[in-house]
């Protein structure tokens, strides 16, 4: 077949598969740590886009120079999007924690709702423009067809977090003491670590994470409504699963594999069957590999 | 527990009597649609345009003595709403209905009406089912269905972009669907090519594959049926990946969503109602609608005046609120609109309002000489 076209595919694949890595960081995150599937993160990376686009407006407005709008831009977003997730932990998660496993995911569900309708109502029900923020790269051109100044942002981006995610998270105290909560929060706390900081800081950094996928995909498609984050948050939490939900390096396998099978689906099958491949490829996986690709072998405490 | 029973029937027979006396001072015009949600955008001018032609009639003393009262309902443009908003119409007596505003939702909830013998006139559902031939009599629209829209746009890509190979992208919808597959029918019969057929899913986070797909089947036009917020999502990463070739799509394009990609937007055709801003009707619903809301009319305005305007005739002529009279009236004696002088077809489509081909140009949308008149 056609190599070149099926590179521009890979290319295509990889730039949607980097995004919903970056979301489904945020759901495995969470999942290692508490065993919670947090809905309503499709809607802080939805909450993310918003931010950036309120301070990007304001930015152009008082006239800031245009090459540093983006950048200033993403680090609110990331920050004040770091604070929408802190909040969601402490008021929807922390009084549940020792309900029943299902309480926490319908207050899950009821944030969800509750986001999006409070974007819908501050904001508006239609699809805003986002503007254009990410500069004209000049080296790209003999890359042209395969990759924009946005997919090469996006895979730039993307690719530098997770590295130092997974870095961190080997690393740094804090990073070990996450894995150690993760394998036993008891255990955890009798050695001294203190695991409420640690959720909260785990869904400070799954926030920021999906923050950062929301400015980058904004900028992107160049438009955004309150309702970007379900399908988005859908996507992610597929790949999360896929890649085996708790392990990092799944997430970001099963947010690459996704978006190529989509790319590769829409390239030579046909737009139409987008979704129901890639949906019937996690019923595949998951009957040959329960756990997802790289999850581990757990025994299921019913 | 007596005393109560003696209140219920106390107020069951206040409310039988009160019934009957209420149902004769007015007329009661439904006007469901989306008035929230996502596609309250559609809605809202329908439901200002009902609002102020009501407001004018009951100002000059109503129609045949009646004042006109609007029961707003919100479907959201959503079925299962729909089909409550019907009910809930039918329930609350309504006369004749002005609504609904999306077709999935029209066509979910007609069966709720023509049970019942309630006239239903849509500003905007546009799917050609629902007037084809002898199926809902109690149905009019004041509007271009989807088939009309196709007919002027695969005319005007045989004959004035002269194009051989067609790409079709649709978001599997009813609306954006019938769209493509209109302009499909009528150009493959005439010999032209299709090089792609393709749905996406409207909310997916980028397209990029289907762009680069378009890409290498190298179409001389991309036909687009679906909304303005896919359509400029789709047409801005169409650009950016060098898909330069003409974009055709229905009305739902016509919007400043498609005014903001700026240089992107070049080359995007839509078919849309002729211009009829110079009928003195127009200036007038326009100026009203300044006047009371501070700002331009949104999409389905005129058409939603236009209706309001036939179903008031319809039951100025019959005399009457009887079904069976007022369609008699709107098959046969034309009202002047702000969109034309029109009458109904048997199949109750409007007859009389042009369509033409819009282009942008310089960040605006202008009407090419390209048109035709709908029978």
């Amino acid at each position: 077949m056609d190599l070149q076209y099926f590179i521009e595919l890979l290319f295509g694949g990889l730039t949607r598969g980097s995004i919903y890595a970056l979301i489904a960081l945020g759901y495995t995150l969470v999942y290692g740590i508490i065993g919670l599937i947090n809905f309503a993160h499709g809607e802080i990376y939805m909450v993310g886009a918003f931010t950036a686009l309120l301070v990007a407006g304001w930015l152009g407005y008082i006239g800031f120079p245009a090459g540093g709008i983006l950048l200033v831009a993403a680090l609110a977003a990331v920050a004040w999007t770091a604070a929408y997730g802190f909040t969601l932990e402490k008021v929807a998660y922390k009084p549940l924690r020792s309900a029943p496993r299902l309480s926490p995911l319908i207050s899950a569900i009821g944030m969800s709702i509750f986001l999006q309708n409070y974007v819908l109502l501050a904001q508006t029900s239609d699809f805003v423009p986002f503007p254009d923020l990410v500069p004209e790269m000049p080296f790209l051109a003999s890359l042209g067809d395969v990759m924009g100044p946005t997919d090469f942002l996006i895979l730039v981006v993307s690719c530098t977090t997770m590295l130092v995610l997974v870095f961190w998270i080997r690393y740094t105290r804090t990073g070990k003491a996450m894995r150690a909560t993760a394998q036993n929060r008891k255990m955890a706390m009798l050695l001294g670590i203190n695991a409420d900081s640690l959720i909260s800081v785990t869904f400070i950094v799954g926030s920021a994470l999906a923050a950062l996928g929301g400015v980058l995909i904004a900028s992107h498609m160049g438009q955004i409504n309150f309702n970007i984050g379900f399908l988005a948050g859908m996507k992610a939490f597929t790949a999360a699963v896929l890649g085996g939900i708790g392990s990092v390096p799944g997430a970001v396998v099963g947010g690459l594999v996704l978006g190529i099978a989509e790319s590769m689906t829409t390239g030579y099958l046909s737009g139409n069957y987008e979704d129901v491949l890639s949906f019937c490829l996690l019923i595949l996986i998951l009957i040959f590999r329960p756990d997802g690709i790289l999850g581990k072998k757990q025994v299921q405490k019913v | 527990m007596k005393r109560f029973a003696i209140c219920a029937a106390a107020l069951v027979a206040a409310v039988a009597l009160a019934c009957p006396a209420q149902a004769k001072d007015t007329i009661k015009i439904g006007v469901p649609g989306a008035h929230t949600g996502g596609l309250a955008s559609y809605g809202m001018p329908t439901l200002n345009a009902a609002k102020i032609v009501s407001e004018k009639v009951n100002a000059s003393g109503g129609v045949l003595g009646m004042k006109i009262q609007l029961l707003a309902e919100d479907d959201q443009c959503k079925n299962d709403l729909a089909s409550n908003a019907a009910t809930k119409l039918i329930s609350e007596d309504a006369d004749v209905v002005m609504g609904h505003i999306c077709s999935g939702p029209t066509k979910v909830a007609l069966p709720y009406y023509n049970k019942e013998h309630i006239i239903l006139m849509s500003p905007t559902a546009t799917t050609p089912s629902l007037t084809a031939a002898g199926v809902n009599p109690m149905f009019f629209r004041t509007v271009a269905k989807d088939d009309a829209q196709a007919a002027l746009t695969s005319k005007f890509i045989l004959e004035s972009l002269k194009s051989k190979k067609i790409a079709y992208v649709h978001d599997n919808d009813e609306y954006g669907k019938g769209f493509a597959d209109g302009n499909k029918d009528i150009l493959e019969k005439a010999g032209v090519e299709t090089v792609l057929y393709e749905a996406v899913t409207p909310d997916a986070v980028d397209f990029s594959a289907i762009s680069r797909k378009l890409r290498h089947a190298k179409p001389d036009v991309i036909v687009f049926g679906g909304y303005k917020d896919l359509a400029g999502k789709l047409i801005k990463q169409f650009r950016r990946e060098k898909v330069n070739c003409p974009v055709v799509g229905p009305d739902g394009v016509k919007d400043q969503a498609i005014l903001e990609l700026g240089a992107a937007a070049e080359n995007v055709y839509c078919s849309y109602p002729k211009d009829t801003s110079t009928l003195p009707l127009f200036k007038e619903a326009r100026e009203a609608h300044v006047k009371q809301f501070g700002s331009e009319p949104g999409f389905g305005y005129y058409n939603a005046y236009a209706a309001m305007l036939a179903l008031i005739h319809g039951i100025e002529k019959a005399g009457s609120t009887d079904t069976a009279k007022i369609i008699e009236v709107l098959h046969n004696d034309p009202v002047d609109t702000p969109i034309g002088s029109l009458t109904f077809n048997a199949n109750g489509d409007a007859a009389g309002m042009g369509l033409s081909i819009y282009t942008v140009k310089d960040g605006k949308f202008v009407e090419t000489e390209f048109n035709i008149t709908l029978k």
